[in-house]
């Protein structure tokens, strides 16, 4: 058992379903793991067994019917909706697959949202931006919208807008799906320098191998259910 | 949150400028149809305001202003008889030809005033003196008599002459006055006068102005000279109004108008509506973004409402500002008739306020039911 003040989050047993005409298909099936600060967890497995489910069970995006799922202490389960907004809205880095950065907004502007949201006014809010986009490299574009940068940089511009708050956890759905093998590994690297600290945890969802070296520990799914756990990503490829 | 919003709206060029064209045409359409109908009907209670006296007698089957039922020159006489008529004058009003020192002809509203009191006389006197209508065959025309005596080649300026009915009428004045609704010049004289130019009758006597003596009003006097056998009076503002009733009943001005209205609404509705739609719907997937972030659905609602009135706004602003500047362009040559009451722009603002939250409604719908976990799909 691990000491309590070292979980990040913590999934127990929860079960997901959908709804299907007159029939349910069952995302997760009791599924249970623990992420630690500290740490950069990757939570592997096939398409459709329920990474993606559980990863938006973990942040609040999703309601679950069975189970318990508590960050940083605080059981989900017992807040209510906009308690729920507040707590993500306050915790949680979001780094989603196709980045999701606005096309009508500059790199900068992307940046700011999450800190005009916490109330930060925008000068403040795009002050800052500016100095995590220069952290990732983008000093020079700022100014640039979406459909001027390249894959790698808009996901360097998606990873500023997760840090820019200074956010306890961030989630990663698919950070390389949509890059070449460099620009996933460089992406990971930068992931790793600023995003992994001592009060953080990193969580990451992906089927991309080429990144597994980068985890600190891995969880593996399959049908709903986490079945394998491993420290030493090499332990995956044995199993 | 709003900033982003707006530069969310105004970087997608494209649609905003859709909104923005559909707004302004439904605004400019609706502006402009409207103010025309006002003017039309403006037009039809010019000899109402250019008269402007307080009470109107006039034969009981009279039901609005252009309608002329002559009476007898005796009314006069018995409407003075009546208790609380501070004064009572007669007026006649007609349509003659006059005859151009060409030989062309043209129709003209004839009105003889008051020989004593001139009362009714014209306000705006561009040229002469309206006190020089005592003299010798004296007229008084209006800007439309010189614009159309223009058209025929012929110049109208104080002591120009021309006929009417076979006698003569020398200009002494050119004022400026309402346009009339058939479009026909007003030619002032005298009563006495105005009696020898048109064709004799048994009963020349058009109407009959009077006022009220202090502490009656005009509705109280109006209803006691009523109470006199064949004799219909009317206080001002409701002859200019039954006047203007009478054209929307009796007449298809009202639906030819009310139809490109409603058009204007419908293009609107369909324009806006779907474009507005259209910028939710693709702007969705970032909207669920803000909502995984920790947007609350009032910061996400207020977004897309504060798009949808912006565009509103922008658009009403450039459709009722090209209609001012459509009548502006238009009332200097007095046709077509154009009269924007502040009624009019209210009543497009409240069909633009419709249109928008029609649209932001139906935008919201999505935003509101809209799952953050989507983002991850």
């Amino acid at each position: 058992m691990s000491d309590p003040s070292l979980i990040a989050v913590k999934v127990d047993n929860v079960v997901k379903s959908f709804a299907n005409g007159d029939s349910r298909t069952f995302a997760l099936k009791g599924a249970s793991l623990e992420a630690r600060f500290g740490e950069l967890l990757m939570i592997v497995g096939p398409s459709g067994c329920g990474k993606t489910t559980l990863l938006s069970v973990i942040c609040g995006t999703l309601k679950f019917e069975e189970g318990d799922v508590a960050v940083f202490g605080q059981e989900l389960r017992a807040m209510r909706n906009c308690d729920i907004t507040r707590f993500r809205r306050e915790n949680i880095g979001f780094i989603f697959q196709q980045f999701n950065l606005i096309p009508t907004l500059t790199a900068v502007e992307n940046v700011s949202v999450p800190l005009i949201l916490k109330g930060v006014s925008t000068a403040q809010a795009e002050k800052h931006a500016c100095e995590v986009l220069e952290k990732v490299g983008l000093a020079d574009k700022y100014k640039s919208y979406p459909s001027q940068l390249s894959g790698g940089q808009q996901q360097r511009v998606a990873i500023s807008r997760a840090l820019v708050h200074d956010p306890r956890l961030i989630i990663c759905d698919e950070p390389t799906a949509a890059l070449d093998s460099a620009s996933g590994h460089k992406t990971l690297e930068l992931l790793q320098e600023s995003a992994v600290r001592p009060d953080r945890c990193v969580i990451i969802v992906t089927h991309d191998s080429r990144i597994y070296e980068f985890a600190d520990r891995i969880v593996q799914m399959d049908d709903g259910r986490v079945v394998g756990q491993f420290d030493d990503p090499s332990q995956l490829s044995h199993a | 949150m709003f900033r982003i919003a707006l530069k969310m709206l105004f970087r997608d060029r494209a649609k905003y400028a859709m909104l923005v064209c559909g707004l302004a045409f439904c605004s400019l359409l609706m502006c402009q149809q409207s103010s025309v109908f006002c003017g039309l009907m403006n037009w039809t209670t010019a000899t109402v305001r250019n008269i402007g006296a307080p009470v109107w007698v006039v034969d009981a089957k009279v039901e609005q202003a252009n309608e002329i039922i002559p009476m007898r020159q005796i009314e006069v006489d018995r409407v003075r008889g009546i208790p609380g008529v501070a004064w009572a004058v007669p007026l006649y009003i007609g349509i003659e030809q006059a005859r151009l020192t060409d030989g062309s002809f043209q129709n003209i509203q004839l009105v003889g005033l008051d020989t004593g009191t001139l009362t009714g006389r014209p306000m705006d006197m561009r040229a002469g003196r309206i006190e020089d209508l005592r003299l010798p065959n004296a007229v008084v025309v209006d800007q439309v008599a010189v614009e159309k005596f223009r058209r025929k080649g012929i110049s109208i300026e104080l002591g120009t002459t021309f006929e009417i009915n076979d006698k003569e009428a020398r200009v002494v004045g050119i004022c400026h006055v309402s346009r009339s609704f058939l479009g026909q010049p007003y030619v002032y004289t005298t009563f006495d006068r105005a009696m020898e130019y048109a064709k004799p009758s048994r009963k020349m006597l058009g109407y009959v102005l009077t006022a009220p003596i202090p502490g009656v009003s005009n509705e109280e006097l109006a209803k006691r000279i009523s109470s006199l056998n064949g004799l219909r009076a009317i206080a001002k503002d409701q002859f200019f109004w039954d006047t203007i009733r009478w054209y929307i009943r009796n007449t298809g001005i009202p639906i030819s108008f009310g139809t490109v209205v409603i058009l204007g609404v419908i293009v609107g509705i369909a324009i806006a509506g779907q474009t507005f739609y259209l910028f939710v719907h693709d702007n969705l997937r970032f909207l669920a973004a803000f909502k995984a972030m920790g947007a609350p659905n009032s910061t996400l609602a207020g977004m897309v409402l504060l798009q949808a009135f912006s565009v509103g706004f922008i658009g009403y602003g450039i459709g009722v500002g090209l209609a001012s500047w459509f009548g502006n362009t238009v009332l200097a040559k007095e046709q077509p008739p154009f009269f924007m009451p502040w009624q009019v722009p209210v009543f497009v603002a409240g069909v633009i306020v419709f249109i928008c939250a029609f649209s932001a409604l139906i935008g919201l719908t999505k935003v509101m039911r809209l799952e953050p976990a989507v983002v991850f799909r």
